[in-house]
Parts: structure tokens; C-alpha cells; sequence
């Protein structure tokens, strides 16, 4: 996979993946938009200058693994694996429909690029970790990469998988928290408050980070900085903005799961240009 | 006199065996391993031995990704921790990718004793059967429990293998093959036909012979292997002894016998007794006991084989 160095150029295919997002939604008419906008940069980061993966071969073995743990905003992965070209673009339009290699939620055994099934919230940390661990037991060179939400991390069995990481010294995992603020019924905060959860993953004996989960800059950072952590796993706390880049969606929890109109859809992809 | 084993027992030993012939074999466990004999793996290969403590769902998660880059994790804690406690983690992580994980679960049904019900799975059969891609075995002995632990580890997929915490006379010898979805034949018999799993074949033996003291001979069917089921041989046994009986350490809810009925109320309807756990919760006693209160020992079998002959043909 070549790199794209530049970070005007990385933005740029990150606006592309936005707009695919809200095209394949659309068109699907169900998905889920929100939470798919506000991890756009972190994908678009990790698959087009970080990770090192071969879209030509999916299976290669020393390849980077990443999973979606916030299993939802598989639009956004999608669209970023037909961009990288683990399958043609067009393919996007299938989304959600009868048949097609890419279901509401990922799906391993269909879609090419896809390390791990996820949709039920919490679980694919643990996959995550697992996978990290077969590559420290084998003293192989993969990195792993995962992304899990904020209203994901009321979940009991993030902590399960927080506390495992740090004991087997999982430094080759890095995790992003998607913090966007919202979950389906409103607020984190006000449904279930997950703060101070910079503490609390330190706490659990991780490296943390803090940072603007829209900054492309600091997302090449942070995971620099992970790279070279030993002996912990990095979670990096991304402070995020749901619906990112579309101004009626910015911030609105109706957008978690509901599609935009045709017109909506137009009127987002004008702002996306 | 059988010799006894517990399938846990034999379980551990497998694992050593195994262990050395499968380098990308690991095994993990959630704080049981001195029950269920897991650590007599971790004495022999510490570094591919993972205790993650009292957290099965997390547990179940790693054991999906471990084998999505080609390692063989052997999953174990008690029956109960690992179904129902893990029911979504192992439809959603393991069965729904179809990933290479083997769970293979000690102490399961009421035969754990004095524990009670907390810690007794009389569902799990139930919910292990209904995931798609599950393979569900209930070995009968030792020597199955290693047979069927060496054909979980030759082919791919999710496995649920449940083992007991009580010593076991020994059914068969080394020479015994293992074929999924083959029930093998313990006992010929005309009069009727007894189809059980687990610590029930021991107790079905036992009824044969009382049975037999009466002038009723029974055939028994070993169904080790329940998902898949052998639909051939509970319709050649429903044709030719006209009636069957099925026995689990089980509820009689979703378990082998509803197994066995869905087969033959689709193919050859015929006279079904089920001896199992009746809809309610385990409690404490001694194993013996509580086979006896729940109607699931020899004495329950032979009741349920003269009911089952006195409805032949109608
Ligand atoms: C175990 C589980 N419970 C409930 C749901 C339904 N669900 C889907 S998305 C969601 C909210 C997720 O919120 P968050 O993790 O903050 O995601 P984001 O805001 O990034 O979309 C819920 C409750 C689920 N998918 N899994
Ligand atoms: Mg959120």
C-alpha cells in the first residue's frame, strides 16, 4: 500500500470518505452516519498512512490487523477498503442489500479486508487483544489497530479486555476510543457517564493520549508515540464530533442510525466538496 | 469392573498429548484450570497456557482472534461459565465467523453436586445447539473424550465439547473410532431403543441389564455426537424397535431429546420418552442424590422404557 505523506492530500481522501459514507447510506436508505463521520479521519489515517496492509492480498500474514469494534460504523471502513482497493468502489452501493459482501455490520467471511466480525458492542476489543497476543506469542512485527465507541465503553467487557491487555503487555495494540459524546439515546454523559476515562484506562495500566480525533497531525503522532511505547497497550482518547463534516448532522443524536433523505444527501455532499 | 476415569481427567491428558503434536495449540482458561485440568497443560507448555482470570467473555473474544491468525485455542471453565455466560460472545465471535475455536467445558449437569444450581448446566446443550456452525459433542467416556478432543483439533470450526467433574467406567477400549454425526451401537436390542449421551450411557448399561433380568432387551445408541445428529440411525432404531427412549443430564427442554424428536417427527413419527431434567433448577446434594430426585438415573430409564413399550402402535 503506498502512503500518502501529505496531510492536505490525506484530508482531502478523508472528504472523499465522507461522501461515500453519506452515497452509500443514502442509497441503502439505513446506516448508520454519525458515528461512521466522526472515526473518518482515524480510518482514513490508519489505512492510508499508517497501517501496512496489501489490498492485492488480504490474507498476507505479516499484514497490520484493525478492527471495528464499534461494529456500526462499518460504512466508514468500507468505503476507506474500496478506496485502498480491497474491492471496486462501486461495490459501496450494495451496501445493506440482499446478497451483497457487505452487511449492516462486518462480516469476516464476505468482505475482503475485514479482520473481525463485530456488531454486538464490546466484543471486538477482545478479538483485538487476541490477535495482539498471537502476534507477541509467534514474536511476530504486526501492529493491531482498533476503534471502539464511547457509549461502547459502558460495555463490561471492554474493561475485561482493558485489564487483559496491560497484563500481557500488549504493546503492539493500539486502540482509538471514538469519543464523540453521544450514544443512540442521547448523551454519554448523561446515560451512563464513562469519565474520567483517561484515568481509568491508565488506571487499567495502559499508555493514554489525548487528542483531536479530526486532526490528522496528531493522529500520525499519537500513533508514533504508541509505536514506540513498550511493555503497554495505547489507547488513544480521540475527542471527536458526531456526524463530523455534514453541519445538520454535526452533533445530532437522530443521526446515529438514519439516513439521510436524497435531499439531505445532496445538500451534505455540496458541503462536502 | 470398568475402569474409571473422569472425562476432565482425560481431558487433561489429551491436552499434553496433543499439545505436542499442535505447536499453534493454545489454551486458556478463566480461573478453573486446577478443576478442569487445564493446568495439567500449562506444566508442560507454561507459555502457550493463558489464565485471564474470572472474565469468560473476554476470554471467548481472544480465542477469536488468536485463531484468526492461525492459532488453535482450546477454550475451558466450568459448563455453566462457558454457554450461558458467553451465549452472545460465542454466536457473534466464534460461531457467526465460523473461527477455529474449541470450548470444551467440565462440570457440566447436576453430577457437579454439591454446588448447586449456580454451577450446574442442565441448558447448555440447548443453547450450544441452536448456533449455526457449532459442532456439539457429549463424550461418553475417557477414551471418547480423547478421540473426540483429536478430531475437534483435526477439523475446522467452533466446538463445543462438554466434559463431567465424576469418575466414569470406561465404555470403550483404544480401538474405538470417533465419526461425527455417528452414534455408535452399545447394545443390540428389538424391544426398544435407548438414545443417551454422557454419564447417561453408564446409567442406560445399568437399565439394560435390569431390563433385561425382565426379558426386555434394549439397544443403546451412544449419541456423543448431537450436532451433528445421526438422523440415519434414530430412524433405523424408530423402524425396527418401534420406540425410543432418550436420556441426557440435561433439561428435557432443547437438549438430545428434543434433538432426537425434531428428527423423527419430520421423518417417521414414534412413541418418545424423554428422561431428563424436568423445566426446573438443579440444587445441592450428592451426585448420586440428585440423579435420583431428578429421575435421570437407571431406575428412571427402566420407568421410561416400559412406559415407552406400552404406547408401541398407537
Ligand atoms: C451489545 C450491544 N448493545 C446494543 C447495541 C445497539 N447499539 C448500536 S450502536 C449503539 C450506540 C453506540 O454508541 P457509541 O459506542 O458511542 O457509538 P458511536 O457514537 O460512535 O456511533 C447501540 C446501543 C449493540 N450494537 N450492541
Ligand atoms: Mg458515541
Amino acid at each position: 500500500m503506498q502512503d500518502i505523506a501529505n496531510l492536505k492530500e490525506l484530508a482531502e481522501k478523508a472528504k472523499e470518505v465522507r461522501r461515500l459514507i453519506i452515497q452509500m447510506i443514502a442509497e441503502a436508505n439505513s446506516g448508520h452516519p454519525g458515528g461512521s463521520l466522526s472515526m473518518t479521519d482515524i480510518i482514513t489515517t490508519l489505512y492510508f498512512s499508517i497501517m501496512n496492509h496489501r489490498p492485492a492480498n488480504p490474507a498476507w500474514e505479516k499484514r497490520d490487523r484493525f478492527v471495528l469494534s464499534k461494529g456500526h460504523a462499518c460504512p466508514a471502513f468500507y468505503a476507506v477498503l474500496a478506496l485502498c482497493g480491497y474491492f471496486p468502489v462501486s461495490e459501496l452501493m450494495n451496501l445493506r442489500k440482499l446478497g451483497s459482501m457487505l452487511q449492516g455490520h462486518p462480516d469476516r467471511k464476505v468482505t475482503p479486508g475485514v479482520d473481525f466480525s463485530t456488531g454486538s458492542l464490546g466484543q471486538g476489543i477482545s478479538a483485538a487483544c487476541g490477535m495482539a497476543l498471537a502476534g507477541k506469542i509467534d514474536k511476530k512485527n504486526y501492529r493491531v489497530y482498533a476503534i471502539i465507541g464511547d457509549g461502547e465503553s459502558q460495555e463490561g467487557q471492554v474493561w475485561e479486555a482493558a485489564m487483559s491487555a496491560a497484563h500481557y503487555k500488549l504493546d503492539n495494540l493500539c486502540a482509538f476510543l471514538d469519543f464523540n459524546k453521544l450514544q443512540i439515546d442521547g448523551e454519554v454523559e448523561k446515560i451512563m457517564n464513562i469519565e474520567p476515562v483517561v484515568d481509568k484506562w491508565k488506571a487499567f495500566g495502559w499508555n493514554t493520549l489525548r487528542i483531536d480525533g479530526h486532526s490528522i497531525e496528531q493522529i500520525i503522532e499519537a500513533v508514533g508515540i504508541a509505536h514506540k511505547t513498550k511493555g503497554k497497550p495505547t489507547m488513544i482518547v480521540a475527542d471527536t464530533i458526531k456526524g463530523k463534516g455534514v453541519s445538520f448532522m454535526e452533533g445530532r443524536v437522530g443521526f446515529h442510525g438514519v439516513a439521510p433523505t436524497r435531499e439531505q444527501e445532496q445538500q451534505a455532499l455540496s458541503e462536502l466538496r | 469392573m470398568a475402569e474409571m476415569v473422569a472425562t476432565r481427567d482425560a481431558y487433561g491428558k489429551a491436552l499434553i498429548k496433543f499439545g505436542k503434536m499442535y505447536p499453534e495449540m493454545v489454551v486458556l482458561d478463566a480461573d478453573t484450570s486446577s478443576s478442569t485440568r487445564t493446568q495439567w497443560f500449562y506444566n508442560e507448555f507454561p507459555e502457550r497456557f493463558f489464565n485471564f482470570g474470572i472474565s469468560e467473555a473476554n476470554m471467548i473474544g481472544y480465542a477469536a482472534g488468536l485463531s484468526t491468525c492461525g492459532k488453535i485455542p482450546v477454550v475451558s471453565t466450568f459448563a455453566c461459565f462457558g454457554s450461558g455466560r458467553v451465549f452472545e460472545q460465542v454466536k457473534i465471535s466464534v460461531c457467526w465467523p465460523r473461527l477455529n475455536v474449541k470450548i470444551v467445558v467440565t462440570h457440566a449437569g447436576v453430577s457437579v453436586g454439591e454446588d448447586g444450581a449456580s454451577h450446574q448446566a442442565v441448558d447448555d446443550i440447548n443453547l450450544m445447539r441452536v448456533l449455526p456452525n457449532m459442532t456439539v459433542i457429549v463424550p461418553a467416556d475417557g477414551i471418547e473424550t480423547e478421540k473426540a478432543i483429536q478430531y475437534a483439533l483435526e477439523n475446522y470450526g467452533p466446538f463445543y465439547i462438554r466434559l463431567g467433574r465424576l469418575k466414569l467406567p470406561l465404555v470403550f477400549d483404544d480401538n474405538y473410532e470417533f465419526v461425527l454425526g455417528r452414534m455408535s451401537t452399545l447394545r443390540q436390542g428389538k424391544d426398544a431403543t435407548i438414545i443417551a449421551c454422557g454419564l447417561m450411557i453408564n446409567e442406560s448399561i445399568k437399565a439394560s441389564q435390569i431390563l433385561s433380568d425382565r426379558g426386555i432387551e434394549v439397544r443403546i445408541l451412544n449419541a456423543s455426537s448431537i450436532k451433528p445428529i445421526d438422523k440415519e440411525a434414530i430412524i433405523l432404531a424408530a423402524k425396527e424397535t418401534g420406540v425410543i427412549i432418550t436420556a441426557e443430564e440435561h433439561s428435557i427442554i432443547g437438549g438430545l431429546g428434543s434433538a432426537v424428536s425434531e428428527v423423527l417427527s419430520t421423518n417417521l413419527p414414534c412413541p418418545v420418552e424423554m428422561v431428563g431434567i424436568a423445566d426446573t433448577f438443579g440444587q445441592s446434594g450428592n451426585p448420586e442424590e440428585l440423579l435420583k430426585l431428578f429421575k435421570i438415573d437407571a431406575d428412571a430409564i427402566v420407568e421410561a422404557v416400559v412406559r415407552g413399550m406400552g404406547r408401541k402402535g398407537y
